[in-house]
């Protein structure tokens, strides 16, 4: 025990001493092995040449980005002590990524207390976009609630008007998890106020077999089934409901089935299948750079070439851009070119201003919704776009971002966070 | 040499009976003791202690749970990481909804509730055994994970199905920093671990030892199965339940019933079969093993400057033969391997 010890020890000194510090540092719960490593290499992939290319720029105003990795399985515990050995390391850690809605949670108080901040982009507590309760968490761009808000208004316009989806029928199949369970809320203050009728049907995980529910789906005749699922339980839901009959076209997924990893392994099942997305699928300037600068020279962070670009990366992409944009802005309040602290870069995401034109100057133009972020808000749009595949490649839906009844989310999110803050015992307000 | 009992001699039943007859063993659990309680909070930096040491103490008390269960019972069981779950949740809904309650007579009672849910899904094994009771201790693990999502009162009504944890609180002393809760961990794991040495040793113990190498015999010297058996399951679910409530208030905070998937309850299982079945000692190396291993391949890996995507499944592959070769080189576990080390340190350096 003793000697392995000083044996970590001593890697752990070698690990750190091959760092040059004066660089803002960064750590990556990645996870490239085990059920979902496809998803963490593609994202993390993604993430890793984005800073790459920052740093081929000349970083941010001189300031270069630097990064470890820990492999974390997407496994809570193992999530953790990644974040525990990395947090400190190089200087301190600027911000963390987890991708993984377990370690999040795992890291969810321990963040406040290390003053480091966090982002989940497209996952994780919905309620956290209240800055006032959770100043360090940051859910950007769009959280589960107004994804569901959303949801409901592509059905309505697909339905020909709001006022049409009275009476209609709307299949919630998901996963049997906080994670599918999370827009419950949402969708049901929803078919409240446009009266539509919800069917909750629960697939257990993993999901390999859905024969029944999609039974009860042929049964129940429904207009619409949104798919709340993730992993296998997608690729095989959309092949059970083309075995059962049931048109692909009247079925939404949300935006964890909605990339290759889902649509690729389902077949000519997936074909014309629909589902949400907070990044538009297509080719950016920002990808041909690091298809040049980055995989020309060799240094690509992926094997596959291809893979550049998918839904995955692109989320990966949008994440590094967030990151560093929220970088730029703090580096203006708290001086250029000096490496920041976790809670200064926490200031620059919580000041966040993303708009056509800042997205146009650096190439990624309508990749992803402009975002503003406040204290009061840190998701900074809730805008997201339904997205189809074609057989080959997902291709955008709708032309502009649309968004669901964010006053009914805000509502919502208020009650949840109030409640969090008086279990926990915290004074909502906010942060300098 | 260093390792031998002579001279040492046994003159009453209290010297015979005790745990370690050995004076060096003695000696040697007291320094180890010395070495958790003192020298350790006193050099550790924070990382070990929330990345390392804790999580550790904590899958080291469920492996011992289980260990009484499947090492000293013989009962198979996949239902370890839904007893932690109900530990949990009811620690926390203890806490939450009797304001004021001390928070070890909430860990208490979280670990009572999980051994109320082991006797109800022990009831099978009167009538099953083996592989066969295994797969009915399934129901508990997809039951009680089912039940944690389905019935919002268990999670306070939270929209997502998540719980954080309050604030560990003692006579006015919140353990919030890593050290703190190190302590209260290894204070509570160090506690359970000598009642359960002890009870294995008892007539409990015996009882549980006779039903698992046969229970008919078992049944003919007098040992009523139904009692040992329940028992078995209620002790060994109210070690998990403790457990699970400190994997929930001292490691992870934030909790929700996924963490406690079958994926947990069979990394139990495994640290139980690769530590030892029926030891103490190996219920603590299977959790170090399983644990830990991972956490040094990884640091290694790392070390060693390999691209992460080569490192992270290069740790998978080491990981994986190192427990084969464990198994091949002792299939009765690592602490089976230390008995033997002990037997030959005790003739060393002369050998028969």
């Amino acid at each position: 025990m003793k000697c392995i010890k000083s044996l970590l020890v001593a890697a752990s000194l070698l690990a750190a001493t091959s760092f040059v510090w004066a660089d803002q540092y960064v750590p990556l719960l990645s996870y490239r092995v085990g059920p979902y490593g496809s998803n963490g290499a593609s994202f993390f992939g993604g993430l890793i040449d984005y800073m790459n290319l920052t740093n081929l720029n000349g970083g941010i105003n001189g300031v270069k980005l630097s990064w470890e990795e820990c492999e974390t399985e997407y496994n809570a515990s193992r999530g953790v002590e990644c974040y525990e050995r990395l947090k400190s390391k190089n200087g301190g850690a600027s911000l963390v990524e987890p991708l993984s809605t377990g370690i999040a949670y795992g890291i969810l108080d321990r963040v406040g207390t290390d003053k480091i901040p966090m982002t989940t982009l497209g996952y994780g507590r919905s309620d956290a976009a209240n800055g006032k309760v959770f100043p360090y968490v940051f859910p950007l761009l769009s959280t589960y609630w107004n994804q569901a808000g959303a949801m409901v208004v592509y059905l309505g316009e697909k339905s020909g008007g709001m006022d049409k989806l009275k009476g209609k029928k709307i299949v919630h199949l998901y996963h049997d998890s906080a994670y599918g369970k999370e827009p419950l809320p949402v969708l049901e203050a929803e078919a409240a106020k446009y009266g539509f009728e919800l069917i909750k049907i629960p697939v257990a995980p993993p999901g390999n077999d859905q024969q029944s529910q999609w039974l009860q789906i042929r049964q129940a005749n429904p207009d619409y089934v949104i798919m709340w699922t993730f992993g296998v339980m997608s690729a095989v839901g959309l092949k059970t409901a083309q075995r059962n009959g049931f048109p692909r076209e009247k079925i939404i997924g949300v935006w964890w089935a909605g990339s290759e990893e889902d649509t690729e392994p389902a077949g000519d099942a997936a074909k014309g299948y629909a589902a949400m997305s907070f990044t538009t699928p297509g080719n950016y300037p920002v990808l041909d750079d690091i298809r040049k600068k980055i995989y020309g020279q060799g240094k690509g962070n992926l094997k596959e070439l291809d893979r550049v670009g998918n839904v995955m990366y692109m989320r990966g992409v949008t994440s590094a851009v967030l990151m560093v944009e929220a970088m730029r802005v703090a580096q203006n309040k708290y001086g250029k070119g000096k490496p920041l602290t976790g809670e200064q870069v926490r200031w620059g995401f919580e000041n966040l201003n993303v708009d056509v034109a800042r997205q146009k100057a650096l190439g990624v133009f309508d990749m992803f919704p402009p975002i503003k972020t406040s204290c009061d808000d840190h998701e900074g749009s809730g805008a997201v776009k339904v997205v189809q595949w074609d057989g080959k490649q997902w291709v955008a839906l709708s032309k502009t971002w649309i968004t669901g009844d964010k006053a009914l989310v805000r509502k919502l999110l208020e009650e949840s966070s109030a409640k969090y803050a008086a279990e926990k015992g915290i004074t909502p307000g906010c942060l300098k | 040499m260093l390792y031998r009992e002579a001279g040492q001699f046994k003159s009453s039943y209290e010297a015979d009976g005790q745990i370690f007859p050995l004076r060096q063993d003695r000696l040697g659990i007291a320094l180890l003791l010395v070495l958790a309680f003192v020298a350790i909070p006193q050099f550790a930096s924070a990382y070990y202690f929330s990345a390392i040491l804790i999580p550790f103490l904590i899958f080291s008390l469920a492996a011992l749970g289980l260990n009484i269960l499947t090492g000293y019972a013989g009962q198979l069981s996949l239902g370890s990481a839904a007893f932690m779950a109900v530990g949990a949740f009811s620690a926390y809904n203890f806490i939450l909804r009797i304001p004021g309650i001390p928070l070890l007579l909430a860990f208490v009672l979280g670990g009572l509730s999980a051994a109320l849910v082991g006797i109800a899904f022990g009831l099978p094994s009167l009538r099953i055994r083996g592989f066969y009771l295994a797969a009915s201790t399934l129901a508990t693990q997809f039951f009680v994970v089912w039940a944690l999502t389905k019935i919002q009162w268990f999670t306070n009504y939270s929209s997502s199905g998540v719980i954080t944890a309050q604030k560990m609180e003692m006579f006015g002393y919140e353990f919030s920093s890593p050290a703190s809760k190190y302590l209260l961990v290894l204070a509570i794991v160090s506690v359970m671990a000598l009642l359960a040495k002890n009870m294995v040793r008892s007539n409990v113990g015996r009882s549980w030892m006779a039903v698992r190498d046969m229970d008919v015999a078992a049944e003919v010297i007098g040992i009523r199965l139904m009692r040992t058996k329940l028992l078995a399951f209620a002790v060994s679910s109210f070690y998990c339940g403790v457990a699970g409530a400190l994997y929930a208030f001292a490691y992870l905070g934030t909790v929700e019933p996924e963490a406690y998937s079958l994926d947990l309850s069979f990394r139990i299982l495994f640290m139980v079969i690769i530590g030892g079945l029926g030891s103490i000692l190996g219920s603590f190396l299977g959790a170090a093993f399983i644990v830990l291993l991972p956490v040094f391949l990884n640091v290694f890996a790392h070390a060693l400057s390999l691209p992460t995507s080569v490192a992270s499944n290069l740790e998978l592959m080491v990981f994986g033969a190192l427990i084969i070769f464990f198994l091949i080189v002792e299939p009765h576990g690592l602490a089976r391997l230390w008995q033997i080390a002990k037997e030959k340190l005790r003739l060393w350096p002369f050998p028969h």
